[in-house]
């Protein structure tokens, strides 16, 4: 993308970005460490955490500031998640998605059915995570509770992180495959022609917004006086 | 660890272990709760000779003290008092009469391990040839997952060090020819030790004569839900032994345990594996959905073309 010579709108505030890349460190750590208890040939794995007791001691703690983080960001996005006119006929039409013709689409709002799926995947998952999790903590929960229940416990969290990676794999291998869409969460804003392609029915409601409109990443500053030298700083070509 | 060509099974490992010593005899501890008193003599060996102390506790009012097996108490006497069918000459046959049975819990020593199967830890369990199965602390993290997969609710994580511990049916003596502490200990001959073979033999024995003395159900708790196992009781109630404080009648590795531990797991990472690799090639055959440019989208001669940044601020 080149935002010197294209329009760019907001997608994703300051906050919700740190928000963004704490949560994926989190999972990142988790998956590591949680791996590593999951199946022998990832034992290896419990280094990243400074060895297999620290990796016991500490993947319950990160899962539940992951938790926490999560709830923040998914309450902030139930709204463009929820089902909307054309998300089942874009489902329908995979196969025009996976083949890039993404001119047969029909228009779709601020996420795809296919970032909705992940939302609605990992809304299922982490709770799950969270709570089976407790029940397994060592040494300070589990002891509350019977033992099958932690047997039943140890195999859902099993289940649920697997669901949880294999949607974080997906999600992961889509924004490097849909160009221009990295930049929306690093930098917080993608191009207006980025927008209209994926987006329309987001980009035609963002339109209705005067700094939205006007393109540029000191448009939210546009009623401010003006502060020179201000609107150039990290303001940098794509 | 004694001698590592010793061990038949470790935990979290997924190839065989050394196979070519394997013609060690199978050892047995034989537990008969018909001869025993209950004075703890064992509890008191196991202390002694494994170099626990246990914090003291207090009296609950009953006889069992500890009130339960922790992570320095290997082993505990179980007082039941329960109502059996009476014992003796036929008139009496019908009636109830009360039972007072003691048994020694401890690790069983299970020929197939819930334990070691749910352990993630490579190494924190082994099963050496004679059948023991020991834990190495070293290797252990604390994880808990021995607890959830054993049958008989016997491991105990230390609150001190966060480690995994039970009954090593003292592993140490047993490979320099010594019988187990508990068995040295006992004045009643109650616990005997000795290859697997001759402790079901002794058995058999005990077993007939508990049959001829009336306790008609009597027998050898040996469950082959886990393969048999090291520790064995001989029971008068065998037909009940959940009478024994709990004794499982049929116990098992939990089926939620083998989805837990089993097929499951490496079904799930290979599907991991194959979704990145798919990703990868699906990268490498389509492509990626390139940035749109502005004329691709809005058409040649739109305002979309930024002319110049300061520009548009004067705008
Ligand atoms: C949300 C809060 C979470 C809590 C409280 C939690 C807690 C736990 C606990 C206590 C264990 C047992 C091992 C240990 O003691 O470290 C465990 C295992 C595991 N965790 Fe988590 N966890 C959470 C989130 C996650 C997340 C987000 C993932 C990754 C997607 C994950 C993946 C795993 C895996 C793969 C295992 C191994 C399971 C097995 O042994 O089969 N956990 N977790
Ligand atoms: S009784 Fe429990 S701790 Fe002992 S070997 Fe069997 S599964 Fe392991
Ligand atoms: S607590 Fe130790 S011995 Fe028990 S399963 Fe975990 S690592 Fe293995």
């Amino acid at each position: 993308m080149n935002f010197k010579k294209q329009k760019t709108m907001l997608r994703y505030g300051p906050g919700t970005r740190a928000n963004h890349w704490a949560m994926a460190g989190a999972f990142i750590l988790l998956t590591l460490s949680g791996l590593a208890f999951f199946h022998p040939p990832f034992f290896f794995l419990s280094n990243t955490l400074g060895g297999p007791v620290w990796s016991r001691v500490l993947h319950p703690f990160i899962g539940v500031v992951l938790f926490v983080l999560f709830v923040i960001i998914a309450v902030r996005q139930l709204k463009y998640n929820l089902l909307m006119k054309n998300d089942v006929q874009w489902m329908r039409q995979m196969g025009d998605v996976l083949n890039n013709r993404d001119e047969k689409l029909p228009p779709i709002g601020k996420y795809n059915p296919g970032q909705k799926l992940v939302y609605w995947a990992l809304i299922l998952c982490i709770p799950v995570l969270l709570i089976t999790g407790v029940i397994m903590w060592r040494p300070w929960f589990a002891g509350f509770f019977p033992i099958p229940l932690i047997r039943v416990a140890s195999l859902v969290h099993a289940l649920a992180a697997f669901i949880g990676i294999a949607t974080i794999i997906v999600h992961v291998y889509a924004a490097i495959w849909v160009k221009g869409s990295i930049k929306a969460m690093t930098r917080g804003r993608v191009t207006h022609a980025w927008a209209k392609h994926h987006h329309p029915l987001w980009y035609e409601q963002e339109m209705e917004k005067p700094s939205q409109r006007a393109g540029g990443e000191s448009a939210q500053e546009l009623d401010a006086p003006p502060h020179h030298g201000a609107r150039n700083d990290g303001r940098t070509s794509g | 660890m004694i001698n590592s060509q010793n061990i038949v099974a470790r935990s979290a490992t997924t190839l065989p272990a050394p196979h070519v010593r394997d013609n060690v005899v199978e050892v047995a501890k034989l537990i008969d709760v018909s001869k025993c008193i209950g004075c703890k003599a064992c509890q008191v060996a196991c202390m002694e000779w494994n170099d626990l102390r246990d914090e003291v506790g207090e009296c609950h009012g009953v006889y069992d003290n500890p009130m339960d097996l922790t992570a320095e108490s290997w082993t505990v006497m179980r007082f039941s008092e329960v109502e059996t069918d009476a014992v003796g000459g036929a008139d009496v046959s019908k009636e109830k009469e009360l039972s007072w049975l003691i048994r020694k819990d401890g690790c069983m020593h299970c020929a197939e391990p819930g334990c070691l199967k749910a352990c993630p830890a490579p190494g924190a369990i082994v099963q050496y040839a004679n059948g023991i199965v020991d834990f190495d602390s070293n290797n252990c993290i604390g994880c808990g997952y021995c607890i959830t997969g054993c049958p008989f609710n016997i491991p105990r994580i230390s609150e001190k060090d966060s480690k995994s511990y039970k009954c090593t049916l003292c592993s140490d003596r047993v490979t320099n020819g010594l019988e187990p502490a508990c068995v040295k200990a006992c004045p009643t001959n109650c616990i005997e030790f000795g290859s697997k073979k001759d402790m079901l033999a002794r058995a058999d024995k005990r077993v007939n004569d508990l049959k001829e003395r009336g306790y008609e159900k009597a027998g050898i708790y040996d469950p082959a839900g886990v393969g048999g196992t090291h520790v064995m009781y001989v029971l008068h109630h065998n037909d009940e032994p959940g009478l024994y404080h709990g004794l499982p009648k049929d116990p098992r590795i939990s089926p939620v345990v083998g989805a837990w531990k089993g097929i499951t797991k490496p079904i799930m990472s290979a599907i991991l594996g194959i979704t990145a690799f798919a990703g990868f090639f699906h990268y490498i055959t389509k492509g990626p959905k390139e940035e749109p440019t502005d004329e691709e989208v809005f058409g040649e001669g739109d305002d979309h073309h930024r002319v110049s940044r300061e520009e548009e601020h004067r705008s």
